[in-house]
């Protein structure tokens, strides 16, 4: 009996079926596969297709030869557990790489860069564990939930996929875009279809007049020419049916114009308010890689020209559909062969429409990009200008903006040789198309086979037709930027928050405020911020995070509010991952301090009260008693009435930071985060803000950032962290003790009371404060 | 940091383990060291400076032609061991015109799949040169537009 076991332990569930056969063939008996990990690039550092194995006895390293592509001849290299073997990993570039030592010599190296997301830190714990039971004969110790095979998430026993896995969706949108504009019309169906049905009437009242033709020149002109008097009641009829025909045409096409209209504005705004309300709930990492110009541009303008083609262009398109169709039919009915010939030209200007069709699709996508880089330069300049005149750069950021615009003219002029082209052809081939009919016409007439008559309605029905073809080319350019612009806003609509909202929440009903960080880790692009991570804290224990700028403690913070996901690990607060909380709930539960408080435009009053918009006036005070905010507001020409604008004007920074510390206070959140709260003013207003700060921390679990070491003096423990892990843990005393990392930050400190701690950080915030004032 | 004589400032070797040792004017031996180009994209050649594990600089090469070949050599075998920045040759199919798009190319380090995140992934630089960061963070190089085929040109455009 063969005892392998490739299916039982979680790790296999998900090898890759080419690997299957090769493992199966190369494991020993009664050994299991651990975990495994794909390794997709060779020592020269070109893609291949290997694999490392862990099982219970060994680490397993195959390597297929590609020459016989048929049959894989692999080679397989085998390193058994023993003592002084450790494996590490470090990253750069993008570019993974473990190095296995045995008594501190290597003796391999792999690489690999992240295809499947696997995290190569639980591979490498997996393999310390399996090592150490396999030599010590103790059972590797069981984890508490099964964890995802692939990237070690723990998972429950209902949850047979795992949330973090599946949540990364790569998949492109449909190409389909304008097509799903439909979700945003449903609503509207009822009004649609009227609207439509209007739109064939008015239509089939316009084809009326040419109809009318036939008779007017059959039984009126051309008999009278022959010598027959004129007979006014048939005149009187017929010109009565043209003045009807068109009046019912007037009042059908308004209202269906109107109807339509109406129902276009309301998809458009529809369409921008979901496309807002879904922007709000993209975590940070979407604003990060995002520029503001250019998300405005989509939610404003594209949502606009979205509009303005479903009320306009995709209404005359239809209209002018209708017509055709209908033009066709009466055509064929009065005489086939004519129409025939009237018809001919129809294929090769659709033909015509289409050839364009592409070219013009790329470069409207284009012109729109081009676009979105011209109003990105202004975003990006606006803001800024402090930074521009005090530098004198204005000529460089003029010239800037004249390359963007530069490129957009290009961008343009490439598409107006071919759109200019495109109408005097639909022109010409009109006019052809209308030579034909008169050639082949007076053919008929000659040969009796057709009237004047029929031949005037002819020529009256196709110069409209081919009008309407005319314009209907036009459609073919809107449609591309509606397209477009839809495709836009869909890549809004489609991005998955990176931070998902919980398929199965879980609700707390009073929270403590104990977080359990357990190995977390998260990557930024392809920088890995912070690695492996365990913390645990008490509810209403309160830490200081120390350490060097780019050491990860910001990052954690926002790993702790959930502005991102953990790449592993879990977050957990009173023993509930906060990937299981509804968002806002637990984001309640936060108060944020800033180091550059944000105040929105209105009343301090309701800047204080942000976070909870139905506080009363007392709580509004009270939070800003203890802010220690109340006396200076009360100094304002209208009090908690002031208005202040969106950076705060006429407040200093001192004054907005107690603000914002109201705001947080007022919430009365059980967590309480300061990212460097007191970093952007000078001592004295600083220790009015400790003195607000020690009213926050009382009683909640804080988590603190700052520079100035002595600001953490109420901190039960100091976590000191370098590179993403945390280096030291413990009090002030146990640290100065220890003469570690923390020793060497405050004598530095200590040594230059002053400056801040990196004078790099304090020169980036000024530089950056420049940049937003 | 001044201008160095490698010969005789600091020397550079392999250690058993494999790891570059950095020895320097003071006889003080740093195990573990690694290179940084200062601008790999503008001027790979100019600026390289060596860190310490710490991540502290402990040399400055100005110039990387101006070294000992040796040592001009060990660098580089160095630099290639930990620079990844493949160069599409071309670009054989991609998903969708839309983000995210999983793209085939072909690069100089064989042929890979890589997913543009969105379009303002890919970096345009000077001299015809784009840059783009996939999914994963890793970097893709194209060196001159100018000189892709015109099926891969055709689809890049569409990003453009």
């Amino acid at each position: 009996m063969n005892s392998k076991i490739l299916h039982l332990t979680p790790s296999s569930r998900l090898l890759p079926n080419f690997w299957q056969s090769i493992v199966q063939s190369h494991l020993e008996n009664a050994e299991e596969l651990k975990a495994w990990l794909e390794i997709n690039l060779d020592e020269q550092l070109h893609f291949t297709e290997h694999l490392l194995l862990i099982t219970n006895r060994r680490l397993v390293y195959f390597c297929p030869d590609k020459t016989h592509a048929d049959i894989p001849n692999v080679s397989v290299y085998e390193y058994a557990y023993q003592p002084d073997l450790k494996l590490l990993q470090h990253d750069h570039a993008g570019v993974y790489r473990l190095e296995l030592f045995e008594h501190n010599l290597r003796i391999a190296s792999w690489c690999y860069t992240l295809t499947s997301d696997t995290s190569s830190a639980r591979f490498i714990k997996q393999f310390e564990q399996q090592c150490t039971s396999f030599i010590t004969g103790k059972p590797v110790p069981a984890e508490a939930t099964e964890p995802c095979p692939k990237c070690r998430y723990p998972l429950t026993a209902e949850q047979d996929e795992c949330p973090q896995c599946s949540s990364e969706i790569d998949t492109p949108p449909s190409t389909w875009t304008l097509f799903r504009l439909w979700r945003f019309a449903k609503p509207y169906q009822w009004q649609l279809l009227a609207g439509f049905l209007l739109m064939l009437a008015s239509t089939a009242a316009t084809l009326v007049p040419p109809y009318l033709t036939i008779p007017l020149m059959d039984k009126v002109l051309i008999p009278y020419q022959n010598g027959v008097p004129i007979d006014t009641d048939l005149v009187a009829l017929l010109l009565g049916g043209l003045l009807g025909s068109a009046l019912l045409a007037w009042s059908l096409g308004w209202s269906k114009t109107y109807i339509l209209a109406l129902v276009s504005e309301r998809i458009g705004a529809d369409l921008r308010t979901i496309t807002y309300d879904h922007l709000l709930k993209l975590s940070l990492e979407y604003f990060g890689g995002k520029r503001t110009g250019d998300l405005m541009a989509r939610i404003g303008s594209e949502s606009d020209r979205i509009c303005v083609f479903l009320s306009l262009h995709l209404l005359d398109f239809a209209t002018d559909v209708l017509m055709i169709i209908m033009t066709a039919a009466i055509l064929v009915s009065i005489n086939p062969e004519l129409a025939l010939v009237t018809l001919l030209p129809l294929p090769f200007i659709a033909w015509m429409i289409h050839i364009v069709r592409d070219k013009l699709r790329t470069g409207f996508e284009k012109i729109d990009r081009v676009w979105s880089e011209v109003s990105n330069v202004l975003a990006d300049t606006i803001p800024g200008i402090r930074v521009v005149k005090a530098f004198a750069q204005e000529a460089r950021e003029s010239s800037r903006f004249r390359e963007a615009n530069q490129h957009n003219l290009a961008v343009n002029d490439r598409i107006n040789k071919i759109w200019s082209l495109f109408s005097p052809s639909v022109t010409l081939l009109t006019e052809i198309g209308l030579l034909l009919v008169w050639a082949f016409g007076i053919w008929q007439i000659s040969k009796d086979e057709i009237s004047v008559g029929i031949l005037t309605a002819f020529l009256a029905y196709i110069s409209r037709f081919y009008t309407r073809l005319d314009s209907m080319s036009r459609i073919v350019s809107v449609t591309q930027k509606a397209a477009s612009g839809a495709k836009r806003i869909f890549d809004i609509l489609d991005h998955v928050s990176s931070v998902p909202e919980p398929s199965n929440p879980v609700h707390l009903d009073k929270v403590s405020g104990k977080i359990e960080i357990r190995s977390a880790g998260f990557r930024y692009g392809n920088r890995t911020v912070i690695k492996d991570l365990n913390l645990t804290i008490e509810p209403g224990e309160m830490i200081g995070l120390v350490g060097h700028s780019g050491s990860g403690k910001s990052t954690l913070v926002n790993l702790m509010c959930r502005f991102y996901d953990v790449s592993t690990g879990s977050i957990s607060l009173d023993g509930v991952n906060i990937r299981s909380l509804p968002i806002s709930e637990y984001r309640r539960n936060i108060g944020l301090v800033l180091q550059e408080p944000f105040l929105f435009f209105g009343s301090i009053a309701e800047n204080i009260a942000y976070g909870k918009p139905d506080a009363t006036r007392a709580e509004i005070i009270a939070a800003a008693r203890a802010a220690h905010a109340h006396e200076f507001i009360l100094r304002l020409p209208h009090g908690y009435d002031s208005l202040v604008g969106e950076r705060g004007h006429g407040l200093s920074g001192g004054e907005r930071q107690r603000i914002s510390i109201a705001r947080a206070l007022l919430i009365d959140p059980r967590i309480l985060i300061l990212d460097e709260a007191t970093a952007s003013v000078d001592t004295e207003t600083e220790k009015e803000i400790q003195k607000a700060l020690d009213n926050l921390v009382h009683g909640r679990t804080t988590i603190a950032i700052a520079h100035r070491l002595s600001t953490l003096h109420k901190a039960n423990r100091l976590v000191v962290m370098d590179q993403g892990q945390i280096v030291e843990i413990g009090n002030h005393d146990e640290l100065m003790a220890s003469e570690g990392a923390y020793y060497r930050l405050y004598q530095a400190q200590a040594r230059n009371v002053d400056t801040d701690l990196d004078d790099v950080i304090s020169n980036e915030t000024i530089a950056n404060k420049e940049a937003s004032a | 940091m001044a201008t160095i004589n490698p010969n005789k400032d600091f020397t550079l070797a392999r250690n058993p383990t494999g790891q570059l040792q950095f020895t320097d004017s003071d006889g003080i031996v740093f195990d573990n060291v690694y290179l940084v180009r200062a601008f790999p994209i503008s001027a790979p050649d100019e600026g390289l400076s060596i860190i310490s594990k710490e991540g502290h600089e402990l040399a400055w090469i100005s110039n990387l032609v101006d070294m000992p070949i040796q040592l001009k050599e060990l660098i580089e075998a160095e630099l290639a061991q930990r620079e990844f920045m493949p160069e599409i040759l071309r670009i054989n199919q991609v998903s969708s015109f839309a983000t995210p798009s999983m793209w085939d190319v072909w690069t100089n380090k064989g042929s890979t799949q890589l997913i543009l995140k969105a379009e303002d992934q890919i970096w345009r630089l000077k001299n015809n040169r784009i840059l783009i960061t996939d999914k994963n963070g890793v970097n893709f190089m194209i060196n001159n537009i100018e000189q892709l085929d015109k099926h891969s040109r055709k689809l890049l455009d569409r990003f453009l």
